[in-house]
C-alpha cells in the first residue's frame, strides 16, 4: 500500500547525515599499495563513500517499488496522493503495512549494506597486508 | 514474477558493470543500484506474501503471472530510462558536448 515510504524516508535521513558527513570529512586517507603489481598511492575509501552505497540502494528501490504502486492505483499524483489515507479502514491497514513491511525492507536494505561495509573492510586489510608497497 | 524480473535485471547489470570496471564511462553503477534495491524490496514483499499465502505462492493465477511480468518489464524500461537521463547528463564520454560545441576550423 505504502511500504516503500519507509525505505523513501530512511533514504532522505541517510542522505542528509552524507552530505553533512562529507563537509566534516578531512582528506581522504593516503595509502600506498600494490595494484596489478604495480606500487601507486591511493586514496581509502571514506565513509561517506560507503554511505553512498547505502543512500543508492535505498533511493533505487524505492523509486522502482514507488512506480509498482502507482501500477496497482496505491499511489495518485492528486491529494492525498496515497489512496488507503482516504479511508480510515484501509489508513490503519497501510500504517500496519508500513510498520511491518516497510521496516523489515528498510532493515533488510540496511543489513545487506552493513555487510557490504563488513566485506570491503575485510578486502582493505587483506590488500595492505598481502602486498604492502615499499615506501 | 517482478522479483525474478528484477533479481535477472540486477545480476546482468552487476556482470556487465564488473566486466567494464574501472572504467564507469557507462554508469552502469546506476542500473546495479535501481535493481539491486528494487530486489531486496520485493524480496521482503514476497516473504510476507508467502507467510500469508504459504504453499499457494508458488502457484499464482496465469493473469496474475502475466501482470506481474508485465510490471516487471515495465520496471526494467523506467530503470533503463532514469539509467540513460542520469548518463545523457553527466555525459561522462562528452558527447552531448561535444555534439552542442563544434571546435572553430582552423
Amino acid at each position: 500500500m505504502a511500504c516503500f515510504v519507509v525505505p523513501a524516508v530512511e533514504a532522505i535521513v541517510v542522505t542528509v547525515v552524507r552530505k553533512v558527513m562529507e563537509k566534516k570529512e578531512k582528506q581522504p586517507e593516503e595509502v600506498d599499495i600494490v595494484l596489478d603489481g604495480v606500487p601507486e598511492k591511493t586514496h581509502k575509501m571514506p565513509f561517506s563513500g560507503k554511505l553512498k552505497w547505502l543512500t543508492n540502494l535505498l533511493w533505487g528501490g524505492s523509486v522502482l517499488l514507488a512506480f509498482e504502486h502507482v501500477w496497482h492505483g496505491e499511489v495518485v499524483p492528486w491529494f492525498p496522493f496515497l489512496t488507503a489515507a482516504s479511508d480510515p479502514a484501509d489508513a490503519a491497514e497501510m500504517l500496519h503495512e508500513m510498520a511491518t513491511v516497510g521496516v523489515s525492507m528498510a532493515v533488510l536494505v540496511t543489513l545487506v549494506w552493513l555487510a557490504m561495509v563488513g566485506v570491503s573492510s575485510v578486502i582493505e586489510k587483506r590488500a595492505l597486508k598481502a602486498e604492502p608497497a615499499k615506501v | 514474477m517482478t522479483l525474478l524480473v528484477s533479481v535477472f535485471a540486477a545480476v546482468i547489470s552487476t556482470v556487465l558493470w564488473y566486466k567494464n570496471a574501472p572504467k564507469s564511462e557507462m554508469k552502469l553503477g546506476i542500473l546495479c543500484w535501481l535493481f539491486w534495491g528494487a530486489s531486496l524490496m520485493w524480496l521482503v514483499d514476497a516473504i510476507f506474501e508467502y507467510a500469508e499465502l504459504k504453499a499457494a505462492y508458488f502457484a499464482p493465477d496465469p493473469a496474475d503471472m502475466l501482470n506481474d511480468l508485465f510490471l516487471g518489464l515495465s520496471v526494467v524500461a523506467l530503470a533503463l530510462v532514469i539509467w540513460l537521463v542520469i548518463l545523457l547528463v553527466k555525459d561522462p564520454k562528452g558527447v552531448v558536448k561535444n555534439a552542442l560545441f563544434r571546435k572553430k576550423a582552423g
